[in-house]
Formats: structure tokens, sequence, C-alpha cells
């Protein structure tokens, strides 16, 4: 008996470590072969050049960052907004009846594979960009609505949860003094979920910015600068996922670099999330 | 004077017939105690007078609640009625925000915006409820740090701060040691110069000490309602006199 316990621990700490393996494995790739292609080409011209020309031995990946982040800026702003919104309806005024179909939904919404949101922005988003806007519709505008509707699920899910597991003492509590409902909701529930609507927040953003399929399939991919949300662009991730196919030696570390700047921006995310928890 | 006048109040959660008849009359500046055992319907009426059970599924009302007059399940608006009628809650539940937040926000969401307006009436009701000195200096401080019986105190100031005429008070010390039980009780006393009282409670001895008038409550039945010392020393029902003298509850 004490031998099958002690076998059963066994297996578990093993499937445990393979996770946490899995992570070092990955960092300890990325960090290998990109560190030092930064230190080859020199970490400022790395982080600010604008001119990405890897065969020209010219490896800048300012524009990279910035689309990035702006396009990630953009969405987050957008899908927040319009995410927690849609959480306090779920959690404090949705009827019953219309609650279950609306969360499945939600919940479907979030298991869609990127690249069929991706589809969605070439059949639909990019076109009507190009209709109503002008430019060639695939952009980093494009890139912002998708992202957008990408990161509803996690932030509408994780926020409905937190708001509901604000004692309804202090909704009541709020009622009782005359505040309507949606006073003590805004005033007293949501403030109170606040921990947990960040959180929902901080994994939405790191939703967005580690996206590859759906951005590379509708922001154009350009790699100059953007003149304009119109314009196309490239993120970090679509510039990995579009040359690693045929990059090679230093052009090929280059993109580990990339993600070493892409993995630093998410540890960092990551960390924020957990000082905040505690 | 009556504050508020119950007629043939019958209430039901779904099928549970949970009150049953009540007619009762509730006076003004007066401290009335609901008394009974666990179940019999005396939260239930309480949270009837300010309509907090408008938020429980299937919950059915009819007969007249009547204050000063007028019929509170009428045309009266919800929260007007709520701002005239505090409620202090069995668990203190100040809100995650500051001690001077908690106390302003009923008089903000009544639309008083003048800070010095807030200052003067977060400062009254924090008097009024006998805990200005001690909260005086940490207005800024989060009210969820405090103990739990200046939890309970400033709620009252906050209900306070809403300057209601009646304030329902549901096992306001229950969950609180017997130092601060006697800091309320002697609370309650005083307020009851200003404002109408009624209080939900599981400790006899405590509507003996406080209340004017005591109801005491059966299976969703008003069994007796009378004068706090005849009820207490002379009761008229053999069900009373078993609760009370602690045969069942």
């Amino acid at each position: 008996m004490k031998t099958r316990e002690h076998v059963a621990k066994l297996i578990f700490m093993f499937c445990a470590l393979t996770a946490v393996a899995a992570l070092f494995v990955i960092i300890f790739f990325i960090f290998s072969r990109g560190m030092p292609a930064i230190f080859e080409v020199g970490i400022g011209g790395f982080l600010s050049g604008r001119v990405w020309r890897p065969l020209q031995g010219e490896f800048g990946i300012f524009t990279f960052i910035f689309t990035s982040l702006v396009t990630t800026i953009v969405a987050f702003i957008v899908g927040s907004r319009i995410g927690l919104w849609c959480a306090i309806y779920l959690a404090m005024f949705c009827p019953r009846k219309i609650y279950r179909p609306l969360k499945t939904m939600v919940e479907l919404l979030g298991g869609i594979p990127s690249v069929l949101y991706g589809f969605f922005g070439v059949v639909v988003i990019v076109p009507f960009i190009r209709n109503a806007f002008g430019g060639p519709g695939n952009s980093m505008l494009a890139a912002m609505i998708i992202l957008s509707i990408m990161i509803l699920p996690t932030i509408i899910n994780l926020s409905e949860a937190a708001i509901r597991a604000v004692p309804s003492f202090y909704y009541e509590g709020a009622l009782a003094l005359g505040a309507t409902k949606t006073e003590a909701v805004f005033d007293v529930v949501v403030p109170a979920a606040k921990s947990g609507v960040n959180a929902s927040y901080i994994l939405g953003v790191g939703r967005a910015i580690g996206e590859t399929m759906a951005v590379i399939m509708v922001i154009g991919n350009s790699p100059h600068m953007p003149e304009s949300v119109l314009s196309p662009a490239r993120t970090m991730t679509a510039a990995i996922a579009l040359e690693m196919s045929y990059a090679t030696g230093l052009h090929q570390n280059m993109l580990f670099a990339i993600g070493v700047v892409l993995f630093t921006i998410v540890i960092v995310l990551n960390l924020i999330l957990t000082i905040r928890r505690h | 004077m009556n504050k508020f006048q119950l007629k043939d109040v019958n209430l039901w959660y779904n099928d549970f017939h949970a009150l049953k008849d009540i007619n009762m009359d509730i006076k003004a500046k007066e401290i009335t105690a609901f008394i009974g055992p666990s179940g019999c319907g005396k939260s239930t009426l309480i949270k009837s007078l300010n309509r907090m059970n408008d938020l429980i599924d299937g919950c059915k009302i009819t007969g007249d609640f009547l204050l000063d007059g007028e019929n509170i399940y009428g045309n009266l608006d919800i929260n007007a009625l709520r701002k005239r009628v505090g409620m202090v809650f069995q668990k203190p539940n100040p809100f995650p925000m500051s001690v001077f937040d908690n106390v302003a926000y009923a008089p903000r969401v009544h639309g008083i915006k003048s800070k010095f307006k807030l200052n003067e009436i977060v400062e009254k009701s924090l008097r009024d409820a006998a805990i200005w000195d001690e909260l005086k200096d940490r207005l800024k401080k989060s009210a969820i740090s405090l103990s739990g019986g200046q939890q309970q105190r400033l709620c009252i100031a906050r209900a306070l701060a809403a300057e209601p005429d009646v304030l329902l008070m549901d096992e306001p010390t229950s969950a609180l040691d017997p130092i601060s039980t006697a800091k309320i009780e002697e609370l309650v006393i005083k307020l009851k110069k200003k404002y109408t009282i009624v209080i939900v409670t599981h400790n006899m001895q405590q509507a003996v000490r406080i209340s004017d008038t005591t109801g005491f409550f059966l299976l969703g039945e008003l069994i007796e309602y009378n004068n706090t010392e005849q009820l207490f020393s002379m009761p008229t029902d053999k069900r009373c006199e078993d609760y009370i003298t602690g045969r069942f509850g």
C-alpha cells in the first residue's frame, strides 16, 4: 500500500515537472539563440532601428514593436470596455431565461480557432475597411478590430466571475441606501470586483499581443512603418511566423531575438498580474 | 403616532406562505422588537418594510403597508422609500472604500455634490452613531480595516446619512462581541429620540433591554404584540410564554 502511494506521488510529480520543464526548455532555446544575435547586431539598433532588411543584414524591429503595442492597446481599450459591460450585463442584469444561451455563445466565441477569426477578417472586415475608408483594407485597423473581438471571451468570462464573487451584501447595502440598481452596480459592486477585472484585462492583453494567425491574415504584413491605421503593418508575432520557414543563419537567430522581446513583454504582464493578486 | 400600519399582510415565497395575516401598528420614535424562532418570518417582515424582498424571485405580497398613511407598495418611488427607511444588516457590510466615502454614499446618490455639505453630513452622521471620536482621524482609511463593532456602527452612520425617518435593524449585533453589542444597544436607545426603530433580534434579553414594544412571531403569524414589559412579564399566549421562558426556540 505504501509503495502504491509512493508511486502515485512520483507520477503526479513527474507530470508537474514536465510542465515546468517545458517552460524552461522554451525559455532556454529562445534566449540561447536570441540573446547572442541581439548582441551581435547591437541592442540599441535592434530595438530602435526602423529598417528590417534581413537579406541586407539590417535588423531593426522598432516598427514591429510599435505595431504590436499600438494594435494591442487599441484592441484592449475597445475590447475591455465592451467586455466589462457585457460581463456586468451577464452577472447583474441578464434575465435568467436568456443567460444560458448568451453565456454559451460567449464561451463558444472563446473556442473559435484563431484562423477562423482571420477568415472572418478577410471576408468581412478587410473589404469593409477598403470600401469605407479606402486603402488596401489589409491594415492595422483590421487587426485592431479582430483582436478586440478575440479578447472579449477572456475578459467577459473572468470579469463576470469576479463580479459574481462580490458578496451580495455590498449590492443589497447600496440598494438599502436608496441607490438605483445601476448606481449600486457601478459604485459598489464593480469596484469591489476590481482585482479580478484587472486580471481579466491583463490576460486579454496577453492574448492580443501574442495572437499570430488572425493578425497575419488581415494586417497586410508590410515591414515598413505604418503611416496610419489604414496602412498595412507587421507585428512581432507576424514577423516571426512569416519568415521562420525560410530564414537561415543570423536571420533565423534574429527571429528568436524578436521572440525574446515578445517573451519579455508577456512575462512583465504576468508579473504585474501576480503582484496585483497578492 | 403610528409610523407604519400593516393591514392583512400576507407574503409567499413561491408556494411557501411566509407571513400570514399580519396586522400591526408600529409607533413613531419608539423601538419595536421582533422576536421568534428561526424561520418565523420576523426577518421577512422587516425586509418588507423597505421592499428588500423585491430582490427575491417568486416573492408575492398582499395587504397594505402604510408608511405615514401612504402605501409603500403603491406609487411610492422605491429609491425614495429606501432613503426614508434605512436598514442595518446582520453582518456589518461597509463598502470596500474609505470611511468617508461609505458615509457620504447615500447623500451623493441622492444628489448632494458640495464638498462642504458632504463634510457636514459625514461628521453629523458619525457623531450620531457615536463613532466620530474613534474615526475622525481615519476618514480616509478603508472601512474594511475597522473592527466588527466599528464596522457596524459605521453602517449605522451610513444609514443615518441618508436622513431616514425609520431605521430597520436585522439582528444588528448577532455577529458582534458583548462589548460592541452593548455599545450598539446604547446607541440604539439614543437614536429613538429622532428615529423610529424596528429591530429583529434573536436575543430576548436584548429585546427587554432596549425595546418599547415587542412582537412575537411563530410560523409566519404574529402571535403576540404588546408593550415589552407586559409581553415578557405576563404573556397571554401559551406559545409566547413557552418561547420566552426558553422551552423551545
